[in-house]
């Protein structure tokens, strides 16, 4: 008797998310709140702070689409999910978009059905090691403890990688970053591999950083980028359009400061087509024409969120490396805004 | 008269009995309950295909097949990357067996200790041991395991404290290494021969076991108390040193040695293992305490009386009145707690241990993204243990059943 | 006698009595309690030095930690500047970050003082059930509760709960105008009187919640975490899982092959299972089953397994607690006439669940303390607070002995309570065995 009502009550307090099915568009409108999958807690990318407001490099491109569909930057549900979780998350309706350090490959994109919209961050499995153990290279990790977090695919990388190279190690699989942090300091493990950009956020959050190098070698690709759900392209196309508008706003100059002024009316046609002064592109995807304008208003084009969050004058120090635009020698790329 | 009102007249039947008449109610009932059960699961079923069908998957055992791809780090049985995901479930499902088969030796053992000494009438011991059962029994396994883990981590040295002339660690004895990557044990190397030693050693033991058995047949027939401890010792130790000898000297001890990164040779018992083991013994320990106190605690202290007066010690009384007697109320409690700590070696992954849960429910699950397949296989692994522990113990528990009547 | 004692001249004895002598040294006092209670034989002796060695063991690596700990300071990196190299705990994240590891990090700061009504609440809604000697008025209290608490943890409109509680008392009223007919009748009416009470409901609360606006700032389930979530899980879980025991308890025991069989396969089934499985299910497959328009929060399919995985615990315990019953009563009740229904209702049932008391309790304090897995599948309960957000932030990177220490004693401080209790209880119950 009791349940019936308890259950009833608390799927009203349980913010039933919508339907799975398609037209994720207009549930997300109707709910008036988007539901965004992120990492459990990774400085940089994912974490919240002392009050309990998330923010970070992945959390910044989710602000930015809830800010082009609900025009409500801080509209956004963070769902934190482990390896193990995001994906049945995602599938099943839970989330509308996830955007938590997830490897593009080729298995998940067909096996599990999901659709990659993008990369907002070109990474890579790297290795570190503390300075006192004179290695210089991740070939000379041979019979070493290596601690890994599981269920990404890092795991699998470093198997493949020592089984290339012909040599042994012991696998240490630890769940949550800062379990792996303890294991590595304490020495329980001579190796701690996972993204690199993963690695530069842990080696700044030592006592004492100078006493660990990340060694040359970075063992695999890791594009990491939002993903949606198959088969409703609607959404996926405003999910890839708005990383697009970030990375193409830094690429044309439009930025958080320059961005009141740019909306007024410039003598570039694309800044304009972005900025939904020039053309319709803002119907084609089922939104108004300043939607694109608010993405940006939220944090700043892509090389602002970067610095903001991970860049070189935070304690995470990561370089722009292969998250440069193209022009400057990086692999970041929108298609133009036509 | 009592024909009339016994039997019930025979009426036709009519569709009202179904409800009305207590003959036919419970068939109406069940057929009920059976209907709706059937309902609600094809109800389930159909969800689940629509839902699959919606986001185009299948419920499929094939990626079984497949390379696993990823490397498991305690192998009892030899498993490379290249194996499949059911060899790597395998090697999960004989880790989970290790785990819960250590834990619950270590566990009773710890228990009976506990739970006497916490009857015993030494103050300071009866205190310290109340606090252990409370402290176990009252905090979360989870929470144990993780401050167990930490403790192992930060406390013991790592292999590099071992290095260079102003190391910070020693090896015990030269043999022994204790690291927060585990424990070095020397292994034994079996040379030519060493089989015959070690039938030796079996066979010692079953002629102690039936020395001592003779020793107990002397004395309840004539009375005549023949000398145990002595003998046993004797028995146990002596043939299988001598035939050690006469054989060469066939088993060697391959003693751990710091190689590059690690300790290389030996056994290495692995800290995640050392944890996890611990964790569950000390609080399952705290739980098996507190049975064998209640079971001692229901022996009528007649009985401690009665043997008193008949003249036997202190510790004669607990062992050949007491526990006994005791052991069959503990049994079955016990039995419980077996499988709670089986069923709780699956917080294994918060130490990264790779039981059964780590590789088909963790790794497995995370890499192919099969969840319903792999949770449904992994519900099956523990029932099954979880069947196979009760049919054992009951089978156990029937032949130490009093038998009355 | 002692007259011709006195005056005779034999050899003096004595006029008065020696005064008492103290007894010797080894058998007063300090010294005849050490001897009698800690070294009154060579093992005991041994056990004593060995445990007062483990003792001094323990605070001597605890002490100096716990007393010259940091209380003060805005991270670990400061903690260690201020404790430059000396020894001591860092107790500066308790102060720092209390009220996450109590609320979790995403219930609203200003209204914290709702959970911790709810929380002091529980206590006058648990006690006149704990404390039978309470006046029964106070039983409104627990009736009222889980409405009032949902309203105080959640918010929204007042309205939403007035009415869910409105639907049990219309259900009730029906419930005593059939009882006397039959028991099924008065169930099942009592149960459609309150599904249309709720369908009536539904049309009125919008209008009313418009009209007369009492209601606190809504939370959604996942901004609740923290200890808190913990409680809620424990006292949710429980208070469902006791009436879904006693039927599976009651179907177990029943003489319908069928029902029976259902109860018993469930009950093993999910007895078989360890508690995480289930969290799996909950979390990963839940879902593919559920219809894919209702799709629950994660909370509540959390809910729904714990509750399932405590009813078959309760439910053993609950038929212990029948089979204990001398069969004199189960005959009793059948002479007098009455149906099922009213045999259990009115004689088996309270005699039964007295005696099964002791064993829920225990059940609770076990289902309490594996509300802490949770944490696995990344919800952030007390410990998924810890392992989460705090630890890997860049301020407390590193706090592990502090944290969870600190999640160790407030789980014991409830625990151990709740075992008293129940100690305490059994001790009521057993008067009349003794």
């Amino acid at each position: 008797m009791k349940k019936t009502v308890f259950l009833g009550a608390l799927t009203v307090a349980g913010l039933a998310a919508g339907a799975s099915a398609a037209a994720t568009l207009d549930d997300v409108k109707a709910r008036g709140v988007l539901n965004c999958g992120v990492n459990t807690g990774l400085v940089g990318f994912a974490a919240p702070d002392a009050d309990g407001v998330w923010g970070g490099f992945d959390v910044a491109v989710c602000r930015a689409v809830a800010a082009a569909v609900l025009s409500d930057a801080n509209a956004v549900t963070f769902v934190p999910l482990t390896g193990k979780t995001r994906f049945t998350a995602l599938a099943a309706g839970e989330i509308d978009m996830l955007a938590r350090n997830t490897t593009w490959t080729f298995s998940r994109d067909n096996d599990l059905k999901f659709e990659f919209v993008g990369v907002n961050y070109y990474d890579g499995q790297g290795f570190m090691v503390p300075r006192e153990l004179g290695v210089s290279s991740a070939t000379e990790l041979d019979g070493a403890t290596v601690c890994i977090q599981t269920g990404t695919t890092t795991e699998l990388n470093l198997a493949d990688f020592f089984r290339s190279n012909n040599m042994s190690y012991d696998p240490v699989p630890i769940e949550t970053n800062p379990e792996a942090q303890q294991q590595y300091l304490a020495g329980a493990c001579d190796v701690y591999t996972t993204d690199a950009s993963g690695l530069a956020a842990t080696r700044a959050n030592f006592e004492n950083p100078g006493d660990h190098v990340v060694l040359p070698e970075i063992v695999s690709k890791e594009p990491l980028g939002p993903v949606v759900r198959h088969g409703d392209n609607e959404w996926g196309d405003i999910v890839r359009w708005t990383l697009n508008a970030l990375i193409s706003a830094e690429e044309l100059g439009i930025t958080s400061a320059n961005i009141g002024e740019l909306s007024g009316g410039s003598n570039n046609p694309e800044i304009n087509r972005i900025l939904g002064t020039e053309g319709e592109l803002g119907a084609m995807i089922g939104l108004d024409g300043e939607w694109a304008k608010r993405a940006l208003m939220v944090g700043g084009n892509y090389g602002e969120i970067f610095e903001a969050n991970i860049g070189e004058a935070t304690p995470i120090g990561l370089s722009r490396g292969l998250n440069a635009q193209w022009k400057d020698g990086g692999l970041l790329y929108s298609p133009p805004f036509r | 008269m009592s024909n009339t009102t016994d039997l019930p007249p025979q009426t036709s039947f009519k569709l009202s009995m179904l409800i009305n008449d207590t003959r036919y109610r419970s068939l109406t009932f069940q057929f009920i309950a059976l209907l709706g059960l059937c309902f609600f699961i094809a109800w389930l079923i159909s969800n689940a295909v629509v839902n699959l069908e919606n986001l185009g998957q299948d419920i499929s055992y094939r990626f079984l097949g497949n390379p696993a791809g990823y490397d498991i780090n305690q192998q009892p049985i030899s498993f490379s990357s290249q194996d499949t995901h059911l060899r790597a479930a395998f090697v999960g499902v004989l880790n989970t067996l290790i785990v819960a088969f250590l834990g619950c030796i270590t566990a009773t053992i710890l228990g009976v200790f506990a739970g006497v000494l916490r009857l015993s009438n030494n103050w300071v011991v009866s205190k310290l041991m109340a606090v252990y059962v409370e402290a176990f029994r009252n905090v979360p396994v989870l929470i144990w395991i993780l401050i167990i883990f930490s403790i192992m981590t930060v406390s013991l040295p790592g292999p590099r404290s071992f290095r260079g002339d102003n190391a910070t660690a020693t090896m015990l004895f030269d043999a022994f290494a204790f690291t927060n990557r585990g424990v070095y044990v020397p292994a034994p190397v079996w040379g030519s021969g060493s089989l015959i030693v070690v039938l030796t050693f079996v066979l010692s033991v079953i002629a102690m076991i039936a020395y001592r058995r003779y020793a107990t047949k002397v004395l309840y027939d004539t009375g005549r108390l023949l000398p145990t401890l002595w003998p046993s010792i004797a028995i146990f130790f002596l043939p299988t040193i001598l035939m050690f000898f006469i054989m060469g000297r066939p088993i060697g001890l391959d003693y751990p040695e710091l190689r590059g990164f690690n300790f290389q040779g030996g056994i290495q018992v692995r800290g995640s293992l050392i944890a996890l083991w611990f964790a569950l013994s000390l609080y399952t320990g705290a739980f098996i305490a507190e049975n064998v106190r209640a079971g001692i605690m229901a022996i009528s202290k007649g009985q401690t009386e009665a043997a008193g007066a008949l003249g036997l010690r202190p510790n004669r009384i607990m062992n050949l009145v007491i526990l006994p007697q005791a052991l069959r109320i503990i049994i079955p409690p016990l039995i419980s707690q077996y499988l709670n700590l089986t069923k709780n070696s699956s917080l294994a992954i918060a130490v990264g241990y790779m039981d059964v849960t780590g590789t088909l429910g963790g790794i497995t699950l995370n890499q192919t993204g099969r969840a319903i397949e792999a949770v449904l296989l992994l519900m099956l692994f523990y029932l099954l243990i979880s069947l196979g522990i009760s049919a054992i113990m009951n089978v156990y528990n029937n032949a130490v059943k009093l038998k009355e009547r | 006698m002692s007259d011709t004692n006195a005056n005779s001249t034999v050899a003096f004895v004595r006029h008065d009595t020696i005064p008492e002598r103290e007894p010797p040294l080894g058998e007063r006092g300090l010294i005849k309690w050490l001897r009698e209670n800690l070294f009154s034989s060579v093992t005991n002796g041994v056990l004593t030095v060995l445990s007062l060695w483990a003792i001094y063991l323990i605070l001597a690596a605890s002490l100096p930690w716990l007393l010259n700990g940091i209380w003060d300071a805005p991270s670990i990196r400061d903690c260690r500047t201020i404790l430059d190299g000396a020894r001591g705990g860092c107790f500066a994240v308790l102060t720092e970050r209390w009220n996450q590891l109590l609320f979790g990090f995403q219930y609203p700061s200003d209204q914290y003082w709702r959970p911790t009504l709810a929380f002091i609440l529980l206590f006058v809604a648990f006690a006149p059930v704990m404390f039978y000697k309470l006046p029964r008025k106070l039983l409104i209290m627990t009736a009222v509760y889980p409405f009032l608490g949902y309203w105080l943890i959640w918010g929204g409109s007042i309205w939403v709960p007035v009415f869910a509680a409105g639907g049990f008392v219309a259900g009730y009223m029906v419930y005593r105008q059939f009882i006397t007919r039959s028991f099924a009748i008065a169930f099942f009416g009592a149960i459609v009187g309150a599904f249309v009470f709720w369908w009536i409901a539904d049309f009125i609360t919008p209008v009313l919640a418009n009209l007369i606006p009492i209601e606190l700032e809504f939370v959604k389930s996942r901004q609740v975490g923290g200890f808190m979530l913990n409680m809620i899980l424990g006292v949710v879980c429980l208070s469902l899982a006791l009436p879904l025991g006693i039927i599976l308890a009651l179907g177990r025991q029943s003489s319908m092959p069928i029902i029976k069989w259902i109860c018993v396969v469930f009950i093993e089934f999910v007895r078989g299972v360890p508690l995480i499985t289930l969290l799996f299910v909950a979390n990963v497959v839940l879902a593919y089953f559920l219809p894919p328009e209702a799709n629950f929060d994660l909370v509540v399919r959390v809910i729904i397994m714990i509750t399932l995985f405590a009813a078959a615990y309760i439910a053993e315990v609950i038929r212990g607690g029948l089979a204990a019953l001398p069969t004199g009563q189960y005959e009793a009740a059948d002479s007098l006439g009455l149906d099922y229904p009213q045999s259990m209702r009115l004689i088996i049932l309270p005699q039964a669940l007295k005696i099964s008391i002791p064993g829920i309790v225990n059940v609770a304090v076990g289902l309490f303390k594996d509300t802490t897995l949770v944490s696995v599948i990344s919800m952030f309960d007390l410990v998924g607070m810890i392992r989460g957000p705090i630890l890997s932030s860049t301020d407390w990177n590193g706090v592990y002995w502090e944290l969870f220490g600190f999640a160790a004693l407030l789980f014991f401080i409830m625990c151990y309570g709740i075992s008293q209790y129940s100690q305490w209880l059994e001790r009521q119950l057993a008067t009349d065995h003794r």
